[in-house]
């Protein structure tokens, strides 16, 4: 350590700026700057056979990965709009002869499909909604209220983080049913309510506002509901969207907690319905009635996904990058 | 550097310092403003996260029929019946088999398309988006459309088989098969987010290490294992500690694609058949799921530890 301090002090601002971009021990026993040979090396860069191994080592990967998750997906919708005779045959064609809505329709009245996707909604929006109120209520008061117990309930949250909600399925189910909440819309909501994850990365991101700006609404006389409102949240807008749109995800793919808590179809949210698509006899083998169920369950997140994808990876992959 | 920032803020947010008596009311009520605000969160947390918890430890010591209102004490009774039995054996076996092969597979894939994804070529940040999109997928939409392309007779990849002179496997009948097919699916599902995860770490690395390394005479092949992957350890650990926890509570997938657990009871599907399947054993349900949480608290142990190291290093 100290040795390079010295060669930084000795040659001057070249080597300085070169240190500075990350550990370079061993750039001291360069002579010089890395430059002639690393350019010498680019100049080769237009041949033949550089261009053949680009493809070879950089698209060929990238575009074997990209089929891999795409051609599935693409076979699903492809399916769904496939008639019957083309799709129970050994003799595979890839794209539909007489493209057709027809599994959509069976799939709904098989099923009651569109309830199932009114249900989804109805508990997504519900659902995430509240999370994220009491994720920001929570986060605020843990970051910028007073209290003593503030260290011991942030721990409580962070370990609730890591508890999987289907060790507790049994319990809630107990209780839920005890209350008559089977089939019910709040009996569906109520139990995953309670927000760890959203309240940890929103209490991550409160702590990284300047204080001075709080301080200031303070002292114009702003109590602490208006400087949530009027300073914190019209300055974290990234990470909520980021909470709101990680919480939709979840609350829309849901699975153990709805499949459980429902048994009558009409208050059944979409994966549950798509189950119970695959269990009725006149679908058994319908492959096409059940990739349209799938299309309908899968495209929406796949929509949301394309659109606003940016939030979604920062809030699933948070945590992850700090190291 | 904190001390004079706190003298500041003494000094200029307050004019002059309140008497002592308005002092401790502006305390309790910043105490009441903190509950209002936060308690509705931490009591649902407390009662549908922490209470099912100890529940199920009562539960686990009953026998105990879902739906029935009679239960009988049977202590340990369920957690030596799921030791004794061949049950522990075949469902720790299975959840490790699962767990081992999907965290393997997602991880040295993902990093495989890490690597594919860290070059400035065009083209990259569609084909990052289009690895990650299955992991935010619905497990149950995903699984559905995997079933179909297994299917033995109908599905494209036993087309594909027929085309060179095979014979597909019974993928949902042979319990072997059925694993294997489920930690395929999961392995496609999730590998996007470790191949995430790693193209950060690769991109925050040092370059001047690989510059070194190159002028050192290193090709690619030795500068990856010798210095880019040691570079990576705290990104591989991280991932390692994340994707252990959530193969074990891997439920969607395995659920909509061998309905009855056909060679796929893993612990958390386990507990799930034996209250909500055929037998509605509540009590042997509950125990399964304590050894699971038993699990997932060693897991989580390791966790905190290495988020200390982590933060120490960073």
């Amino acid at each position: 350590m100290s040795t390079q301090i010295t060669v930084s002090a000795d040659v001057g601002p070249l080597v300085r700026q070169h240190n500075a971009r990350g550990p370079s021990g061993e750039a001291q026993s360069l002579p010089g700057p890395s430059g002639p040979r690393g350019t010498g090396r680019r100049s080769h860069a237009l041949s033949w056979g550089n261009l053949a191994r680009t493809i070879a080592t950089g698209y060929l990967p990238l575009i074997l990965a990209t089929l891999v998750v795409v051609a599935p997906l693409a076979w699903m919708v492809i399916s769904s709009l496939k008639g019957p005779g083309e799709i129970i045959t050994t003799d595979l064609t890839v794209l539909p002869r007489n493209p057709t809505l027809d599994n959509y329709a069976q799939a709904a009245t098989t099923v009651p499909f569109v309830r199932f996707f009114i249900n989804s909604v109805v508990v997504t929006v519900v659902g995430s909604t509240i999370k994220c109120l009491l994720a920001i209520l929570t986060a605020y008061a843990l970051v910028f209220v007073r209290f003593p117990f503030k260290r011991a309930i942030f721990l409580a949250i962070l370990v609730a983080l890591m508890v999987p909600p289907q060790v507790s399925v049994l319990p809630n189910y107990i209780f839920i049913a005890g209350l008559d909440g089977l089939n019910t819309y709040w009996g569906i909501i109520l139990p995953g309510l309670g927000t760890a994850f959203g309240t940890f990365l929103l209490r991550q991101h409160f702590l990284t506002l300047p204080p001075s700006i709080l301080e200031a609404a303070e002292i114009d006389g702003a109590g602490h509901l208006r400087r949530l409102w009027q300073v914190v949240v019209p300055i974290s807008g990234p990470s909520i969207a980021t909470v709101a749109l990680v919480t939709v995800v979840g609350e829309w793919n849901d699975y153990i907690w709805p499949l459980i808590v429902t048994d009558k179809p009409e208050m059944m949210t979409l994966p549950v319905g798509l189950t119970l698509l695959a269990n009725s006899d006149s679908t058994a083998q319908a492959w096409g009635v059940l990739m349209a169920g799938a299309v309908i369950v899968i495209v929406p997140i796949l929509i949301v996904f394309a659109a606003l994808q940016r939030f979604i990876v920062d809030g699933l992959t948070q945590g992850s990058v700090t190291g | 550097m904190v001390v004079t920032h706190s003298a500041a803020r003494g000094t200029g947010s307050l004019p002059a310092p309140p008497p002592k008596k308005h002092h401790s009311a502006r305390v309790r009520r910043e105490a009441w403003v903190f509950l209002a605000l936060a308690l509705p969160n931490l009591l649902l947390i407390a009662f549908f996260t922490y209470r099912p918890l100890l529940v199920n430890m009562y539960y686990s010591t009953l026998d105990w029929t879902l739906g029935s209102t009679d239960a009988t004490v049977v202590g340990l009774g369920n957690y030596l019946e799921f030791f004794t039995s061949g049950d522990a054996g075949s469902v720790l076996g299975t959840t490790a088999v699962f767990t081992l092969a999907t965290v393997g597979g997602s991880m040295i894939l993902g990093l495989a398309v890490a690597v594919a994804l860290n070059q400035k070529i065009p083209g990259r940040t569609v084909a990052r988006s289009a690895v990650f999109a299955p992991y935010v997928l619905s497990g149950v939409g995903v699984g559905m459309v995997w079933l179909f392309i297994f299917d033995p007779v109908y599905g494209v990849l036993s087309w594909v088989l027929r085309g060179v002179g095979l014979a597909s496997p019974q993928w949902i009948n042979d319990p072997n098969l059925s694993l294997l097919m489920v930690i395929i699916v999961y392995v496609w599902k999730n590998l996007g987010y470790c191949a995430i995860v790693y193209l950060a770490g690769l991109q925050s690395m040092p370059q001047d290490v690989l510059e070194a390394a190159a002028l050192d005479g290193a090709g690619p092949i030795r500068r990856f294992f010798l210095v880019v992957f040691p570079l990576l350890s705290p990104t591989t650990f991280f991932l390692l500690i994340t994707s252990l926890l959530s193969s074990l509570q891997a439920f969607d997938i395995i659920k909509i694609m061998t309905p009855t657990g056909n060679g796929t009871g893993t612990l958390i599907f386990e507990a799930y058949l034996q209250a909500f399947g055929a037998y509605n054993r509540a009590g042997y349900s509950a125990a399964i799921s304590v050894v699971l949480f038993v699990l997932l608290l060693v897991m989580t142990g390791l966790q905190l530890r290495f988020v200390e190291r982590k933060v120490h290093y960073a």
